[in-house]
């Protein structure tokens, strides 16, 4: 088949599900943070405030459009479109899943492998910073140009232990291509335990994984490093005095940061979309067991009676839970959506760990979060990573 | 840099401007400037009868009207001469411990957000709806309460607030574990407010701070102790001191003094006295229904209260009590009529407010902030 016909299918696909993921992982966030706060969320617009993010994006696109005096004009427009290209631009190499077939045409579950992969995302990372540096400057303001000053200094301390703890598994794995990491990681010590590079001989990269994601909190400025956009010491930080779609750009290009490096970790320390045992053992079954009990409990929900909202909805859910249960157990259809929910699984529960740490977390100080990187993370991250390095020379 | 914080900031809790003299992220300099809330109510106060004036009191710290209640109620009743029969003083008592709940639990809640820590002010929220459900049940509002009128209470409580109390302060204790669960021992929160904000208890001293900020600087200063008012001194509690004098000791004090209250809450409910709710004095208090419409006298003084409003012997007093933010003081001045000639309010956010340049001068924005919330000032208090 035709390489770009190929290519822009399936960046279509990429770019569909992945706006959707950002969406209704904003959704999830407040549902999440809601309930632990005993507070409901979303509910009005939509069942369960489904639909709440759409009516979101339609009200900042009918937002005016407020430009303030005394910016300047061109870097105050570039810098949102810098932020959330960045930000979606990484997607572009990560590995969602394995080679597959369809109607005669093989292609990977990727857009497309650099030989450099992990290289690239990290480039891109820092570029980051760029985006919000401009749009504090441009601005003309001083919150958002402290909170733009704070931000370029956080992302850059953070960059090092980022990757450095990224460099510990490449070792590992031998390879810069993040497809390759992840088949680095397909076999399984004595047919059950998973050789994931957090698991994995000869130093199971625990603490690297540990540091990758404290690191990760830094780099997507979020609580309990959020002071980029501290709201209660810098009003809104670097994006105080964006509106309308300009804003959405900042706020979407945070999400689709938190997504870019919960899918990191997952490959690099996870082992991608490979099931947590052999599927021979039964993880072939695992999707049908989860969806099916989760429609189980929706259904027992439904059916509760102090709950006459829910009577309907609940039993919706239920329907489609059970569903998708049955669709994973046809083969043909496993075959394909497995490694996706796998992978979906697993970047799930970190960004699901992203929003709990935000429901219980305060912030740091400015100068606390430095010395946290400089004096902590850093030496931890610089240990394991020559720890590792001698493990693998004697060893590997 | 010249940063100019407020009136319209996230964490100003109200409308009081800051102006910081930065150096990078250090604050040089700063400049409270306040008057952005002043709704004139002193003056207000003369244009009232005696009784009338009690609505006006809640608006002036709006986070404990019914200390304000009682601190203007008692000035004006040591100027009636009048005695409070003991069970409305101890109601008294407990709708007043209530209210230092209610402020505390908002000051921590919007003190831990400020701080980033957004769940505790929910939490707090919880609790805070359970105590306005409460004062609704007594006074029909839930904030501008105006419960407590000159010569005892302005209603009979009403049916089954013993049950609706006891739900509350039982389960209180195990809320207040929550809260400090999420914050006591996070090294997060521990990093943001030891050691921050701190000022020497001499300064504070000259500034006329009070309350819980001189409690946390090691002065065991608490009015309900020192000069007992409306039978404080026939409760058992204890005053919280702390000598660091720094934003956590300010949150250990204030998270401590909710225990307290619920305490004498406990203890005010258990022992509450038998006997009326209103003082025996026929030319203030209103009479009941039935008496208005059986006996001529009681018409006549409802006539005359409701009319013309009851006279207040010439004469001044100055009263004191304690409110969750320190020394509230209300000086009536009467000169013989049925309004007041002059009320002059002491509030202690006002003096609390003149100690945080000294907590803020020389340390980074993020204290600044910290300090803020924690000498938990309402502008209502301080512009009056």
């Amino acid at each position: 088949m035709n390489f770009f016909l190929l290519s822009a299918i399936k960046m279509a696909m990429v770019m569909g599900v992945l706006m959707l993921t950002l969406l209704y992982l904003q959704w999830a966030e407040r549902k999440v943070v809601a309930h632990i706060q005993v507070r409901l969320g979303p509910y009005r617009v939509g069942p369960h405030g489904l639909l709440q993010p759409i009516a979101d994006t339609l009200k900042l696109l009918l937002k005016e459009d407020l430009t303030p005096p005394g910016v300047n004009k061109g870097l105050y427009v570039f810098a949102p479109f810098l932020a959330i290209t960045l930000s979606l631009i990484s997607i572009v190499v990560i590995p969602f899943g394995p080679a597959i077939e369809v109607a005669g045409v093989q292609t990977w579950m990727q857009l497309t492998d650099l030989n450099v992969g992990v290289v690239f995302v990290l480039a891109i990372s820092s570029l980051a910073v760029y985006g919000i540096v401009l749009a504090g400057w441009a601005s003309n303001s001083k919150y958002p140009l402290l909170g733009s000053l704070r931000s370029a200094a956080q992302m850059i301390s953070y960059e090092l232990p980022l990757g450095l703890t990224i460099a510990a598994p490449l070792l590992m794995a031998n390879t810069l291509s993040l497809r390759e990491i992840v088949l680095s990681q397909s076999h399984y010590y004595w047919g059950w335990i998973p050789a994931w590079n957090v698991l994995h001989g000869p130093l199971p990269q625990v603490i690297a994984f540990v540091v990758f994601m404290i690191a990760a909190f830094a780099e997507t400025n979020r609580i309990p490093f959020d002071l980029p956009e501290a709201e209660t010491e810098l009003v809104a930080g670097f994006h105080t005095e964006y509106s309308s779609m300009k804003f959405a750009g900042f706020f979407m290009a945070e999400y689709a940061n938190m997504f870019t490096v919960c899918s990191m970790a997952t490959v690099l320390f996870l082992g991608g979309w490979l099931p947590p045992w052999p599927a021979e053992k039964g993880s072939v079954f695992f999707p049908s067991v989860m969806f099916a009990a989760a429609g189980l409990i929706a259904l027992r929900h439904g059916l509760y009676r102090a709950r006459p909202r829910d009577r309907r909805s609940f039993q919706v859910i239920a329907m489609v839970s059970f569903g998708l249960a049955a669709l994973f157990l046809i083969p043909a259809f496993a075959q394909f959506f497995s490694p996706l929910f796998w992978f979906g699984l697993k970047t799930g529960l970190l960004l699901f760990t992203f929003i709990w740490v935000r429901g219980t977390l305060p912030r740091f100080r400015y100068d606390q979060l430095m010395r946290f990187a400089w004096s902590f993370l850093f030496p931890v991250a610089a240990v394991n990573l020559m720890a590792t390095a001698l493990l693998v020379a004697i060893f590997g | 840099m010249t940063l100019n914080m407020g009136p319209q900031h996230p964490s100003t809790h109200g409308v009081l401007r800051m102006v910081l003299e930065l150096d990078g992220e250090t604050v040089t300099n700063v400049e409270c400037d306040i008057g952005y809330l002043h709704t004139g109510i002193e003056k207000e106060f003369e244009q009232k009868t005696w009784q009338q004036a009690v609505t006006l009191t809640d608006r002036i710290d709006y986070l404990c009207p019914l200390t304000n209640n009682l601190c203007y109620c008692l000035a004006v009743e040591k100027l009636l001469g009048l005695e409070i029969p003991p069970a409305a003083q101890w109601m008294r008592v407990l709708l007043n411990e209530l209210t230092r709940i209610n402020s505390h639990l908002v000051w921590l809640g919007t003190h831990a957000m400020d701080l980033g820590a957004m769940s505790v002010f929910l939490y707090c929220f919880r609790e805070r709806e359970d105590i306005l459900r409460i004062f609704e049940m007594f006074a029909g509002q839930r904030m501008m309460t105006s419960y407590f009128r000159i010569g005892g209470l302005a209603l009979d409580p009403p049916r089954g607030w013993q049950h609706a109390v006891k739900k509350f302060i039982d389960a209180f204790p195990s809320r207040v574990d929550q809260y400090e669960d999420l914050l006591t021992n996070n090294p997060i929160w521990l990093k943001r407010t030891k050691g921050v904000g701190y000022a020497p208890l001499e300064d504070l001293l000259d500034c006329g701070v009070t309350g819980p900020i001189i409690r946390a600087a090691g002065l065991a200063w608490d009015i309900r102790k020192s000069e007992p008012y409306s039978s404080y001194d026939k409760f058992d509690f204890d005053v919280p001191v702390r000598t660091e004098s720094d934003v956590y000791a300010r949150y250990q004090v204030r998270v401590e003094e909710m225990r307290q209250s619920a305490r004498i809450v406990k203890q005010a409910l258990e022992g509450m006295p038998p006997g009326p709710w209103k003082a025996d004095a026929p030319h203030v208090v209103l009479p009941d229904r039935e008496k208005m419409k059986t006996q001529i006298e009681a018409l006549i003084y409802h006539f005359k209260i409701v009319t013309e409003g009851f006279r207040v012997p010439e004469g001044e007093v100055y009263q004191v009590v304690e409110s969750p933010r320190g020394e509230m003081g209300y000086h009536v001045v009467s000169d013989g009529t049925s309004k007041p000639y002059r009320v002059f309010i002491h509030g202690p956010s006002f003096g609390n407010l003149q100690g945080l340049p000294l907590m803020i001068k020389g340390r980074l924005v993020s204290d600044a902030i910290a300090a803020l919330g924690s000498t938990d000032f309402v502008l209502g208090d301080v512009d009056r």
